[in-house]
């Protein structure tokens, strides 16, 4: 009952981004992924997500192999990424963003929504609701009809977010929620994290920001070079020799 | 005049049809097609041979409709597998390739010769001005019928979704959706009524021969939805009505500008349309018609 990320390798050339990587995130955990640039985090995150194939490895969730699964077939299991640069769908407003992202739409078919216009109403009137609470939730009200094109960075991300949630994940995987976010916002980011995790949704969470990360997360994976370095709570981590070589260049 | 009047509203109906078409799968969905003239000419084909044959048109225009679609699920299938401009050159490609073929299957084209004599709408019913303006009625109430499926696929889940293909495929991959099945809908959709349209001027221009199925015609839509604003189902009826009357209007132009021939004068049209596109795309990419944020 969780990601199970097994020895995945993953070469570019000849130039190794991932060497041997395991991890392992519980259901409903809040974990961590630290570590310099370049050190194959964000590569991780597009091989656990299925954007790209591992030349070695398996990924499992929830007891079952993704490893046939393409993209859509893994989110579709509960297993939701958001991206490092926001990738929101810039022409649509803030509320259509979050309302493409649910699943199962009877209007998303040409039949359904040419011959079945009243259970199409029903079921948008039903999502409406229900992605404004997404938005009351994300404290996006003010610009829930602003072309998320139009967004801060911080906005985006939280847009990304709400999108993520809108497809009922049980784990969502946070490529840099922090980068260039400002900390008024970073903190409101965490708050909100946080509460979804009181609620059961697990997170995977990739950070720049050591600080930030080391609040957020009870439990921290460090990685360089394409190798998880080490492992634990965050204080223990960060007294841990190679990651102070390694992630801090030696200089705390 | 009222004929000639009639004549232009006829051809610039049938542009608005292809223009709609475009408008689904370029300005909707992003997808680069560029050869909107190719499932056009099978419309036309389709509908002028099966009408040589007996058919009545009331059959064999939504056959163009159904040939045209089919045509494109193919190119569809392989095509999504490529990158934008790949699929840009793979249906420029697809279109000259129908050309090639129409020209030279002599035996079911008629090649070069092209096919003359083909039936017009509402033959039978009358001659002259009445009868061209049924056509216009006919074309017209087409026309709108595909203006409000449009609008009706614009304000529903099924259009967020294509015009989340356009802001960011792979994000909405990451949300659980797939676009493949979206994008092929799309195109299947939008090439039937490039289909519809082909049989219309079929019918209309009665005679019809490879070298009127050229890319130009596809660049002109291009042009046409640019100017009136990409993403837009309005900026596809209004460019698609500024093209044309440009287009027609700049014949009587030289009426007053004295030392121009009309080769010159063809010419000059394209070029006058072309420095339009640059200007509009430098100074206005989002189009007459406004915000292209902003439906």
């Amino acid at each position: 009952m969780s990601l199970q990320v097994t020895n995945i390798s993953k070469a570019f050339g000849g130039f190794k981004a991932l060497s041997g990587v395991s991890l392992e995130v519980p259901m409903g955990g809040l974990v961590g992924l630290i570590g310099p640039n370049g050190a194959g985090k964000s590569t991780l995150f597009s091989v656990i997500s299925g954007f790209m194939p591992p030349d070695e490895g398996a990924i499992g969730f929830d007891g079952r192999s993704l490893d046939g699964l393409n993209p859509a077939g893994r989110a579709r299991t509960g297993l939701v990424r958001t991206f490092q640069v926001p990738r929101e769908f810039a022409h649509l407003t803030v509320r259509e963003n979050m309302m493409a992202a649910a699943p199962g739409q009877t209007g998303e078919s040409l039949v359904g929504l040419f011959l079945r216009a009243g259970k199409v109403r029903e079921e948008e009137e039903r999502l409406a609701e229900e992605v404004r609470e997404v938005i009351r939730f994300l404290r996006l009200e003010r610009v829930a009809d602003e072309p998320a094109g139009k967004l801060s960075g911080g906005q985006k991300k939280l847009v990304e977010l709400g999108r993520a949630l809108l497809v009922k994940p049980r784990l969502i995987l946070l490529d840099e929620p922090f980068a260039g976010v400002n900390p008024v916002l970073i903190g409101e980011i965490m708050e909100r994290i946080r509460e979804l995790n009181g609620r059961g949704i697990g997170f995977l969470v990739i950070e720049h920001d050591l600080e930030a990360l080391t609040r957020l997360a009870p439990q921290l994976y460090v990685m360089d070079q394409g190798r998880i370095l080490t492992m634990g709570a965050p204080d223990a981590v960060l007294a841990d020799a190679r990651v102070r070589e390694a992630y801090l260049g030696g200089a705390v | 005049m009222d004929a000639y009047l009639a004549a232009i509203a006829i051809i610039a109906l049938i542009y608005m049809l292809l223009s709609l078409g475009l408008t689904l799968q370029y300005g909707l969905t992003g997808l680069i097609n560029f050869g909107h003239v190719g499932f056009f000419a099978i419309g036309a084909y389709t509908s002028a041979l099966l009408s040589l044959q007996g058919l009545p048109l009331a059959l064999t225009i939504p056959a163009a409709a159904v040939t045209a679609g089919l045509a494109a699920w193919p190119i569809g299938l392989i095509s999504l597998r490529l990158r934008d401009d790949y699929f840009a050159i793979v249906t420029l490609g697809f279109s000259e390739t129908v050309r090639l073929v129409i020209t030279s299957e002599k035996w079911l084209t008629n090649g070069v010769q092209g096919i003359p004599g083909i039936p017009r709408l509402f033959e039978t019913i009358s001659v002259g001005i009445g009868a061209q303006l049924a056509v216009m009625g006919l074309i017209l109430a087409v026309t709108l019928a595909a203006i409000y499926a449009m609008r009706r696929i614009v304000a529903s889940p099924f259009g967020r979704v294509i015009e989340a293909i356009r802001d960011n495929e792979e994000a909405l991959q990451a949300l659980g959706k797939d676009p493949a099945g979206f994008k092929i809908q799309v195109l299947i959709l939008g090439s039937a009524l490039a289909g519809i349209a082909g049989a219309f001027y079929a019918h209309y221009i009665t005679y019809i021969v490879p070298d009127q199925f050229i890319p130009l015609v596809t660049f002109y839509v291009w042009m046409a939805i640019i100017i009136g604003g990409v993403g837009r189902v309005s900026g596809a009826i209004v460019g698609t009505g500024l093209l044309m009357l440009f287009l027609e209007g700049s014949r009587f132009l030289r009426d007053i500008v004295p030392g121009v021939s009309e080769v010159e004068m063809a010419s000059l049209r394209i070029g006058v349309v072309g420095l339009l596109l640059v200007l509009f795309t430098i100074y206005r990419p989002q189009g007459l018609m406004g915000d292209f944020t902003k439906r």
